[in-house]
């Protein structure tokens, strides 16, 4: 019974070390969820559970509580990891496509089948509009 | 109702095939493509630049830091001994590399990430390895150096800047060509 | 000894579906009948070896082989035995291995059922089978193979990502998933079927939709119950990501939901016809194209495990099955024209063509959103990330004009509509807006909301009023009840009936998803033991940490009383107000993972969701980091997901041959 609780004690020790319990500052949030986990599919720094982000979140802490400035913080990610560490990519530009394309879509389709039911329709004396 | 009018859906029909293919054979194309170009030799945004400082404490005991290796050609290995199979794959590579171009001006480093000691430094035991190695338990080195996961290598020239980045078990195969050039100037 | 004989029999399956495939071409090019028989006895020995494959994968995996790598890799001495059983889908191998099984499976049941009476047809429809089938066991009797030996057996493996070890919809949501996915194969086969034959028969047809409706529920299950498997475990409150693997299974669904559209215009009207065989292939290869995104890693992150011969080989397979499949459509394009034409714009069938129109539409915005990041890569090499913000922000509009269509199409006729049926929708959309005018009244402000609401409310009057109308025609034709007559409904239309019950179900759905998404609060709080904080109308207060010791984790668990506030605020003041519950977050440290699993605790009424997170904790200070999320009405969209997919085993149940 001792040994099981000394295990416990132990265990909980050895992780809460690594564990960061310090994501109370709301600075470090901010950040965090403007970062994309690296290692997860689409989760953000702040929300991932993986020890990347965790580390992450720790090393932002450090860098805040020494004085660096949200935008430097974002930067040197950026400059490790390529700008795909932005959760929100800044460069709109290609994007644009992405956005335009399902609406150009719904409207070629919506043409093609207006065309298509007009080809079909069968002509008929009362034929409501 | 056999009228004329009814039923010529056929005749967008060309533009409908068309456009299908068009749009077909490029996505595939563009799939085939993806899958050539090796998402492990990252573009990492480091590659080019002066490789970041480090201090790594080493299991042997000590300090390394990167200055100390200015002028040797730095194989810099992050890895972890719960990555199976891709870090047992390679750890053998590594050593062999070690061994073969330690006196040719080539130092592998080795930096055990998200991991424990006691289990890493039984991996080293277990493959007998005795190239330089250390952990970094707070990851300040792995995230200095963008990494992703475990395991990935770095080629550091002579002058401190990184040349190479590769996500992935690595083997002679891999690593030759690369070196091979950059120990020819030597 | 194990790894050897699933080998040999993933190579015996592979030689019987080449050989199959033989045998049905020879004979059918022969005219010759035996072919036929052949090829059934071909398809009932695949399905014997891929079981003995299976069986002795599992035979590995629950006796803890670990000289199997994919044995060493996914499970470890202290993994349940469920979850070892499970194992069988945990990674790339296991899971083609799983999906072979399956596929070999339907092959048999399809070759069974309808060898009587369609011997012409069928060789074409087991030719395809048996090909995709080749496809598959040449990818695990090669590459992918999960019987590879190691050189060293390792005292003990690796074990499941503990993610996957957490809960147990893990077990079932993947075969369900599969078996959906898998499903589809038939249909597909049914339609290359009618294609490479050049024959066309409306029964073939019928086959076709049953078979896709099948695996379409299964597929809508799987669906529901992956988002409830990651809202219970992932820990972030949330259900849906528009993760690549999401969106693999999602665009099949769309267009097959499509496709059981259009084919009842076809059933009824006869047209469309090239139209349903298109979506049908479609639909086939979005499943394949969905495998091969998730397996072959092309989209996902950049360590995942299989960057070797797969990839290529899955896209060689898409390719050829795309021309294959394009190049018979195209062939063949003449074969089915339609009969007779549409009656006008205002008709049910139109407004299924245009609900086709805006499915095709949602799964064609997943698509670009999925692969659009793969393609600029390969076109300027930069990286960019295509998040939930696009998806949400394009499907979700595209989602209202959905509803408004299945609206319109429930309430118009077939054929033309009179001037009756246009009354009826002008009440529907007045009875919509008034409904939602009460909505907003009573306190739901955002406009998105409220439109969303509002065509899922005229959906729901819709479909209501068509119960009612059939049961009042019924009560007074036979005199039975009301009640009675509504039940008595779904005997006489099934398929009809059916229909509009998952319709219901969609807006129980629909509702849920826009309720949690507008009404969320999330709070992220550090308590100390005896602290209280408060989220809503909620109060928590953390009691203590725990610790508990399991088989294979060690458990922290900080269980927080939940009290509700009425008016009288009673923070504080627990147990004697009867509103009080437990929850208890906990914190998983698995023994061969560094990183801890957080378990969340729900409270789930039909109001709302109480979801609590343990992010932190520190057992010197004895205080804890909690992320509360209260989202609005999460268990609707259970229950959504539950009707659609009861309405679906209903509608497919087999009937009795009329």
């Amino acid at each position: 019974m001792i040994r099981q609780h000394l295990l416990v004690a132990a265990w909980v020790l050895a992780v809460t070390l690594t564990t960061s319990a310090q994501e109370v500052d709301l600075g470090v949030r901010v950040i965090a969820s403007k970062l994309r986990c690296p290692v997860c599919q689409n989760e953000s720094v702040a929300d991932s559970q993986s020890e990347l982000s965790a580390q992450m979140r720790t090393l932002i802490r450090d860098k805040l509580a020494a004085g660096e400035t949200e935008d430097q913080i974002v930067r040197y990610f950026v400059s490790r990891y390529g700008e795909w560490i932005l959760l929100e990519p800044p460069r709109q530009g290609v994007l644009w496509f992405v956005w335009l394309a399902p609406a150009a879509a719904l409207l070629g389709g919506a043409v093609l089948v207006i065309a298509y039911l007009r080809r079909s329709i069968r002509p008929h004396p009362h034929l409501t509009p | 109702m056999a009228d004329s009018q009814t039923v010529t859906p056929r005749r967008p029909l060309p533009w409908v095939w068309i456009g299908m293919a068009a749009v077909v054979i490029p996505l595939l194309l563009v799939l085939a493509f993806g899958l050539r170009r090796d998402p492990r030799a990252l573009p990492s945004p480091l590659v080019g630049r002066m490789a970041p400082a480090f201090s790594l404490q080493l299991f042997s005991g000590g300090r390394l830091t990167l200055g100390e290796l200015r002028g040797r050609l730095v194989v810099l290995n992050f890895w972890a001994s719960w990555c199976v199979p891709a870090c047992t794959d390679e750890a053998p590579v590594l050593q062999a590399i070690w061994e073969q171009y330690r006196t040719k001006g080539v130092t592998v480093v080795g930096v055990n990430i998200q991991d424990h000691e006691a289990p890493a430094r039984t991996f080293i035991q277990r493959f007998g390895l005795t190239f330089p190695a250390g952990m970094d338990p707070r990851g300040v080195i792995a995230i200095d150096y963008g990494v992703y996961g475990v395991p990935e290598t770095y080629l550091i020239d002579q002058s401190g800047r990184t040349v190479y980045k590769y996500a992935g078990a690595v083997s002679v195969d891999l690593l030759a060509p690369v070196m091979a050039p950059l120990l020819e100037t030597r | 000894m194990i790894a050897l004989l699933g080998t040999g029999s993933l190579l015996l399956a592979l030689a019987c579906a080449v050989g199959g495939l033989g045998v049905l071409v020879v004979g059918h090019s022969r005219k010759d009948p035996r072919g036929l028989i052949w090829g059934y006895r071909a398809a009932i020995s695949i399905l014997t070896f891929v079981t003995l494959a299976v069986v002795d994968m599992e035979t590995a995996l629950v006796g803890f082989d670990f000289s199997v790598r994919y044995v060493a890799a996914n499970i470890n001495r202290v993994t349940p035995l469920l979850f070892r059983i499970a194992g069988l889908w945990g990674a790339l191998e296991g899971s083609i291995l799983l999906w072979v099984w399956i596929l070999s499976s339907l092959t048999v049941l399809v070759a069974h059922r309808y060898r009587s009476r369609h011997p012409g047809f069928l060789p074409y429809v087991l030719g395809v089978l048996f090909a995709i089938a080749t496809f598959f066991l040449g990818l695990i009797a090669g590459p992918a193979n999960p019987f590879t030996r190691l050189a060293v057996t390792p005292p003990d493996g690796v074990g499941l990502n503990p993610l996957l070890q957490n809960h147990l919809l893990m077990a079932i949501h993947p075969p369900l998933l599969y078996l959906g996915y898998v499903g589809f194969s038939v249909p597909y086969a049914f339609a290359m079927g009618t294609l490479l034959s050049g024959q066309h028969r409306e029964e073939w047809t019928s086959i076709t939709r049953r078979w896709t409706l099948v695996a379409w529920t299964a597929l809508t299950a799987g669906l529901f119950l992956g988002a409830r498997w990651s809202y219970d475990v992932l820990g972030w409150g949330g259900y849906w990501a528009w993760d690549p693997v999401e969106n693999a299974a999602v665009m099949p669904w769309l267009v097959a939901t499509a496709f059981i559209h259009s084919s009842m215009v076809q059933a009824r009207r006869q047209l469309l016809r090239g139209w349903n065989l298109a979506l049908i292939i479609l639909v086939f290869l979005l499943t394949i194209f969905g495998t091969f995104l998730t397996r072959s890693g092309v989209i996902a992150s950049v360590h995942s495990f299989t960057q070797s011969l797969i990839g290529p080989l899955f896209i060689a397979f898409l390719c050829v099955a795309t021309l294959v499949s394009l190049g018979a459509l195209f062939w063949r394009r003449k074969q089915t024209p339609d009969e007779g034409g549409f009656d006008s714009l205002l008709s049910r069938e139109s407004m299924m063509l245009m609900n086709n129109l805006i499915l095709v539409t949602m799964a064609f915005t997943v698509f670009l959103g999925t692969i659009f990041p793969l393609v600029v890569e390969v076109a300027t090499g930069a990286k960019v990330t295509v998040g939930p913000p696009f998806f949400d922000r394009v499907v979700g509009p595209l989602g209202v004009l959905l509803l408004l269509a299945v609206g319109s199409g429930t309430a118009l006729r077939w054929g033309r509509s009179g001037r009756d049926d246009l009354r009826k929708l002008g009440a529907l959309a007045a009875g919509a807006v008034a409904i939602t005018g009460a909505l907003a009244a009573s306190g739901v402000r955002s406009p998105t909301a409220l439109t969303a609401l509002g065509a899922a409310v005229f959906v729901a009057l819709a479909q209501v009023t068509e119960y009612v109308r059939g049961a009042l025609a019924h009560r007074a034709a036979t005199g039975e009840g009301l009640l009675a007559s509504v039940a008595a409904l779904f005997s006489i239309n099934p398929q009809r009936y059916y229909g509009y019950l998952t319709h219901l179900g969609l807006v129980v759905a629909v509702a849920g998803i826009v309720a949690s998404q507008s009404g969320r609060i999330e709070v992220q709080n550090h308590l100390t033991v005896g602290e209280t904080m408060q989220v809503g109308a909620y109060t928590l207060r953390l009691e203590s940490l725990e610790a508990l010791v399991g088989a294979d984790r060690i458990i922290v668990a900080a269980p927080l009383t939940i009290g509700i506030l009425n008016g009288t605020a009673q923070a504080g003041t627990a147990r004697s107000s009867g509103d009080v519950d437990i929850l208890r977050p906990s914190e998983n440290f698995f023994r061969q993972s560094r990183t801890p699993v957080a378990t969340p605790a729900v409270r789930s009424t039909w109001r709302d969701d109480l979801y609590v997170t343990l992010l932190a904790f520190d057992p010197k200070e004895q205080s804890a980091v909690v992320r509360v999320v209260i989202s609005p009405m999460v268990s609707w969209l259970w229950a959504g997901g539950a009707i659609m997919v009861g309405a679906g085993v209903l509608a497919s149940w087999p009937t009795r041959r009329r």
